[in-house]
C-alpha cells in the first residue's frame, strides 16, 4: 500500500468524524440509517446482540447481502472479517467495500497475527482498549481505531473504561519528558515513531471512535464529552422498540453532545431501549480477542 | 464554520494558522453572533442536509447566502451548496447554479490525490475522497479549476465551492482565496 493510499484512506475516517456509524442486517435497515442520518452503515447478518446469543462461530457476511446494503444506500458501507482472517479481507476489498472492519464480534481467525493492513488498498478500522492495542493496530496499517467496549450488550461501561484510558495513555505520553519515550516504546510493544507522534500531538494519528454498548443519546454524549471522535451504534438501534427514532436522536446528540436541555428533548419518548446485558453477566468478553 | 457533521476542525486549524478567528455553528443560537464568512466542511452531504433541515438552520442560513454572505463548501459543502444533484433528488441550501454528481468517483477505492492549478495559481496539492464533481454551471459561474476535464472548482459572486479537500494538506491557496472573497483580514 503506497503513502499516498493510506493517507486518502485516513481522510475518509475524517470525513466520518461528528458522525454516527450504524450496524445493519438488511437493505431496508440500511435506508432507515441512511435516512435517521448515519454518516456510514456496517454491513453484517447478525447484530452483535444476536451473535452473542446465538454462539458458536460467526464470520464475514455473505457478499451478496453486504452487496444488497452497498446498492440501497449512498453513504460509505462498511463490513466486518474475522481478526487475522486476511482471506475474509481480500474478498471484502474485492466488492470494493469502503472500510473494514477487523473485528472481535466475530470470532477470532489467527489468535496471535493481526492482519498486514498494509497490503490493502481499502482502509481498515480497528478496536482497542488500550493506546498500546490502538498503537499497534496503527502500526499494522489501520487508518481508524475505536474502542472495543463490550459489543451486544447495552453497556457502555467498557467502552467508557477504554476511552478513558486511551486518554490517560495519551496524557501520560504528551507530558513524559523525551527520553522517557524509548521505554515507554517498549512498555507498549510499538515503534518509537508512533509513541513520539503522540508525545508531540497529543492524540493518535488517525481518527478515533467510540463502540461498543452505546444504546441511548446519553451514552453518545458520554462517549463524545469523553474524546471520541464519533460513535459506533450496533445492537442499540435495531435491538430498540422505535429504530428510526432512537437513530435520529442519537446523530443529533452527537452533533450537540455538550448541550444538555437538547439531550433532555432527543432522550423523550424513544420507546424502549435495549435490553441490555450487565458486564458481570456475560460469560464471553468478546474485547478481550485479540491484543 | 458549520459544524453539524465531517472535518471542522481541520478548517479551523487552517485559518488559525492563518490568523483568522472561527467559531462553530451547531444550533439556531449561534448564527447571533457576527461573521464575516462561512465554511460548509466534507462529511456527508446527507448527515449535514438533514441536521440543518432538523435544527433550523437551513433558511436562516439559505438566507445569508443569498444576502451576500462570503460562503466556503468543500465536499459536501459543494453538493449542499448546489441546485442540482445530478444522482441524487435531495437538495439544500441550493444557492449556487451548479449541478453536480455525487459518489463521482466512485467509492473509497475511487479517492486520489492529484496537483492542479487553481485559477491563475499553478499546481496546489488537492485530496478527493468519495469526491464529487460538478457537471453543468450556468453563466454566471466562474469554472476556477478541471481535472481530466471534470470542473472540481467554481466560484460564483460569494459562494466558492472546491470538490477536494483543502483542509487536509499543507496549503493555504483555497483558504487565503477565500478570506479574500471575505474581504481580506
Amino acid at each position: 500500500m503506497s503513502e499516498n493510499r493510506y493517507e486518502l484512506n485516513k481522510n475518509l475516517a475524517q470525513m466520518l468524524k461528528g458522525g454516527v456509524i450504524m450496524d445493519v442486517t438488511t437493505p431496508e435497515q440500511a435506508r432507515i440509517a441512511e435516512a435517521a442520518g448515519a454518516c456510514a452503515v456496517m454491513a453484517l447478518e447478525r447484530i452483535p446482540a444476536d451473535i452473542r446469543a446465538a454462539g458458536g462461530v460467526s464470520r464475514m457476511s455473505d457478499p451478496k447481502m453486504i452487496k444488497g446494503i452497498q446498492d440501497a444506500v449512498s453513504i460509505p458501507v462498511m463490513a466486518k472479517c474475522r481478526i487475522g482472517h486476511f482471506a475474509e479481507a481480500q474478498i471484502l476489498e474485492a466488492i470494493e467495500i469502503d472500510y473494514i472492519d477487523e473485528s472481535e464480534v466475530l470470532s477470532p481467525a489467527d489468535d496471535k497475527h493481526h492482519i498486514d493492513k498494509t497490503k490493502f488498498k481499502v482502509p481498515f478500522v480497528c478496536g482497542a482498549k488500550d493506546l498500546g492495542e490502538a498503537l499497534r493496530r496503527i502500526n499494522e496499517g489501520a487508518a481508524m481505531i475505536r474502542t472495543k467496549g463490550e459489543p451486544g450488550t447495552g453497556d457502555v461501561v467498557q467502552a467508557v473504561r477504554h476511552m478513558r484510558l486511551i486518554q490517560s495513555e495519551i496524557n501520560r505520553i504528551g507530558s513524559a519528558a523525551g527520553d522517557e519515550l524509548f521505554d515507554i516504546a517498549k512498555e507498549l510493544r510499538v515503534p518509537y515513531d508512533l509513541v513520539q507522534y503522540v508525545h508531540e500531538y497529543k492524540k493518535l494519528p488517525v481518527v478515533n471512535f467510540a463502540a461498543g454498548g452505546v444504546a441511548t443519546p446519553a451514552d453518545a454524549a458520554l462517549m463524545m464529552q469523553l474524546g471520541a471522535e464519533g460513535v459506533f451504534v450496533g445492537s442499540g438501534i435495531f435491538k430498540s422498540g422505535n429504530p428510526e427514532k432512537r437513530a435520529a436522536a442519537i446523530v443529533k446528540a452527537v452533533t450537540n453532545f455538550t448541550d444538555a436541555k437538547l439531550l433532555a428533548e432527543l432522550s423523550e419518548d424513544l420507546g424502549e431501549a435495549m435490553v441490555g446485558i450487565n458486564e458481570k453477566e456475560i460469560e464471553l468478553l468478546m474485547a478481550q480477542r485479540g491484543e | 464554520m458549520l459544524a453539524l457533521q465531517g472535518a471542522f476542525i481541520e478548517h479551523e486549524e487552517m485559518l488559525s494558522k492563518l490568523g483568522v478567528e472561527s467559531f462553530e455553528i451547531r444550533q439556531k443560537n449561534d448564527l447571533l453572533r457576527s461573521f464575516d464568512g462561512l465554511i460548509i466542511p466534507g462529511g456527508e452531504s446527507t448527515v449535514q442536509g438533514k441536521l440543518l433541515k432538523e435544527l433550523g438552520l437551513l433558511e436562516p442560513i439559505r438566507q445569508l447566502i443569498l444576502e451576500g454572505l462570503p460562503t466556503f463548501g468543500t465536499c459536501a459543502g459543494l453538493l449542499l451548496l448546489s441546485k442540482r444533484i445530478e444522482n441524487d433528488a435531495r437538495s439544500y441550501l441550493a444557492t449556487m447554479d451548479i449541478t453536480a454528481v455525487r459518489n463521482a468517483y466512485g467509492r473509497q477505492l475511487g479517492s486520489f490525490y492529484t496537483e492542479a492549478s487553481l485559477g491563475t495559481i499553478d499546481k496546489i496539492p488537492m485530496t478527493f475522497i468519495r469526491a464529487p464533481y460538478i457537471k453543468e454551471v450556468s453563466d454566471s459561474v466562474e469554472i476556477l479549476a478541471t481535472v481530466d476535464g471534470k470542473i472540481i472548482a467554481a466560484r460564483q459572486g460569494n459562494q466558492l465551492v472546491t470538490a477536494f479537500h483543502p483542509e487536509l494538506n499543507d496549503d493555504f491557496t483555497v483558504h487565503r482565496y477565500f478570506i479574500d472573497i471575505c474581504g481580506g483580514e
